[in-house]
């Protein structure tokens, strides 16, 4: 077991940020000149765009390898016999394969899917049919709604009890209450890695060690994870990882299970059809092999082909130097919205034990109104529940902003919101 | 004001937003009440009706949202005191209809009032259901009052 924040320390060699704007030259932008659609003007200003935890922008060498696939290779994989067909299985299964590389498992078992909500929907009605009547899940509070509605709709159909792990008023996991909640009929423990509201990193770790113990599976919704903290699936201890290939730099329609070997073993198909089969006669069919298995009809293999190159980028710069960067950004965040005064911030205060991403409500703004006005200036933020509406009810607030990084980011992002908030709340008369 | 913003927040909906208007309680117990949402923003209201000699003579919104749909709840309680339920109903289809017409016009003989400049929220189209929510939920009051039956909730999805 990892200790809590061992992945966020900075490696040997990174000068930690001291967050202070313009004299710090090394979280300055990184790569932002690979962006192209950042060279864009919104509303006759240039685009500062906040909203990454959302979906990030794209590299130009993700946008070229998905369109050289359409132009070069474009054909079926797995049912070619063709050169086409064998160029576009080689580029699919690569993909694969780059994938488990980056978080250190095997290829077969990576599990390509439609995003982190499919993935969540494989795990959950997988296992479903495994679990019995009154056996338990635990969810946390601040589950994105593809973290929870599913097991809503699998404890429903299979008679199952949903048990929830609180939210302490600090924002973060009440893993004091984990042992009462942790029973021997507690079958699954379901969590997220980094809030997309919060920002908070959860100790998957700890959770993952304290479930197992008692016998559970542990699924971690990495969607906002992947691509922005350092670490492999191994050092999570998990059973599950799932996450989206377009919150870390790549295509939209792609995402990833990954598994242990016994736990992809476990899952039943969810999905039936062409390619994930075995042997069919007309009354029966015989599974393929995993990961094929879970992956009935044709997938995105262009955005396949595609994502590569945008964990090359992240390579590149390393997830080390990253991770400071978005440490840096969000300290500097938390230090200026504070000091604005008069606005609720969510989430733990020190930036190192959150993602790149701070929530905020102003009750002197609604957030629709915030974003609308923010737009204006070409600032682009998220608003609303941020498809996490129990945590939101938690929070006592309909809706927040929030603000969210990615590489091609920096400390005049955060001051050009600023200065946006303040114009927001002229217009209110604030 | 920049970039079409105050086209959105025109003076009128910054005024109906700061000083909502039927906020306060209704004296007496409702006649008829609705509750409504918005599913993708998670913004909700509440409107409360009070009847006599067949007409509505006050309304009560309690309205947890944005500018607009505060602006606009605002809008409807002055606007629908001293009107029949028919008159109210009326109102409330012709504005959701102005909202998806390339003109936006009310008609005159509907005595719009504020709600004229409401519908200049229709450029907008992210905020169009913002402007509109407080107008299904009257719908959905009426025809619980008409009915004689407790009101479905009212939902921007439906
Ligand atoms: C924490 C978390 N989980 C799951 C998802 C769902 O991802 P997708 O919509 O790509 O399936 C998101 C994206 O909004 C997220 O932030």
């Amino acid at each position: 077991m990892i200790p809590r924040g061992d992945f966020l320390r900075a490696p040997a060699g990174v000068e930690p940020c001291d967050g202070q704007a313009g004299d710090c030259s090394r979280c300055g932008r990184i790569f932002s000149e690979r962006f192209p659609l950042l060279e864009r003007r919104v509303n006759g200003r240039p685009l500062v765009y906040l909203d990454s935890a959302a979906t990030t922008q794209k590299p130009g060498a993700v946008i070229a390898a998905e369109a050289r696939y359409y132009r070069e290779h474009n054909a079926n994989v797995h049912r070619g016999m063709h050169t086409l067909g064998v160029e576009a299985t080689d580029l699919y299964e690569e993909c694969r394969s780059r994938v488990g590389r980056f978080l250190g498992v095997p290829a077969d078992r990576v599990v390509v899917t439609r995003g982190a909500t499919s993935a969540l929907n494989l795990v959950a009605g997988g296992l479903g049919p495994s679990l019995k009547p009154g056996d338990e899940i635990i969810v946390t509070e601040m589950e994105h709604h593809a973290n929870l509605v599913p097991w809503i709709e699998v404890a429903r159909r299979e008679g199952l009890v949903l048990r929830h792990l609180p939210v302490t008023a600090g924002g973060e996991l009440d893993l004091e209450r984990l042992p009462q909640l942790l029973t021997a009929r507690t079958r699954v423990v379901a969590l997220t890695h980094v809030s997309n509201v919060l920002g908070t990193i959860n100790p998957v770790a700890e959770v993952a060690a304290a479930a197992r113990r008692r016998g559970a599976l542990v699924v971690v919704d990495a969607a906002q994870s992947v691509g922005h903290l350092p670490f492999t699936f191994d050092e999570l201890g998990a059973d599950y990882l799932v996450f989206s290939a377009h919150k870390a730099y790549g295509p939209m329609g792609l995402g990833f299970l990954v598994g242990g070997a016994e736990a992809l073993e476990r899952l039943q198909p969810v999905e039936f059809g062409g390619e994930m089969i075995e042997t069919v006669t007309m009354d029966s069919a015989t599974w393929a092999a995993i990961p094929q298995r879970f992956e009935a009809g044709t997938p995105n293999v262009g955005a396949a082909a595609a994502f590569p190159a945008a964990l090359d980028t992240i390579d590149e710069a390393t997830l080390q130097r990253l991770r400071q960067h978005e440490i840096s950004l969000t300290a500097y965040a938390l230090e200026r919205l504070e000091r604005m005064g008069g606005l609720t911030i969510f989430g733990p205060r020190e930036a190192e034990r959150r993602g790149g991403l701070v929530s905020f409500h102003d009750p002197m703004v609604h957030p629709h109104d915030m974003a609308q006005l923010l737009d204006s200036l070409g600032i682009a933020v998220r608003a609303g529940h941020h498809c996490a509406q129990p945590l939101h009810r938690r929070l006592g607030v309909v809706a927040t902003s929030r603000a969210s990084f990615g590489m091609y980011n920096s400390h005049d992002d955060i001051d050009a919101l600023v200065d946006g908030i303040g114009y927001a709340r002229s217009v209110f008369g604030a | 004001m920049n970039a079409g913003m105050d086209e959105l927040y025109r003076e009128v909906i910054l005024d109906h937003h700061r000083s909502p208007r039927g906020r306060e309680p209704l004296p007496g117990p409702a006649d008829a009440r609705a509750e409504g949402k918005n599913p993708s923003c998670g913004d909700e209201l509440t409107l409360e009706l009070a009847c006599a000699g067949g007409a509505i003579t006050d309304a009560h919104v309690e309205c947890r949202g944005c500018a607009i749909a505060t602006a606009s709840s605002s809008i409807l309680a002055e606007l629908v005191a001293g009107r029949t339920p028919e008159q109210a109903r009326a109102l409330a289809e012709a504005f959701r209809t102005a909202m998806h017409s390339p003109d936006g016009a009310l008609a005159d003989e509907l005595d719009p009032g504020d709600l004229e400049v409401l519908t200049g929220v229709r450029k907008f189209p992210a905020r169009v259901k913002c402007a509109l929510l407080p107008w299904i939920t009257l719908l959905s009051a009426l025809d619980a009052e008409g009915e004689g039956k407790p009101a479905a909730p009212a939902s921007t999805e439906a």
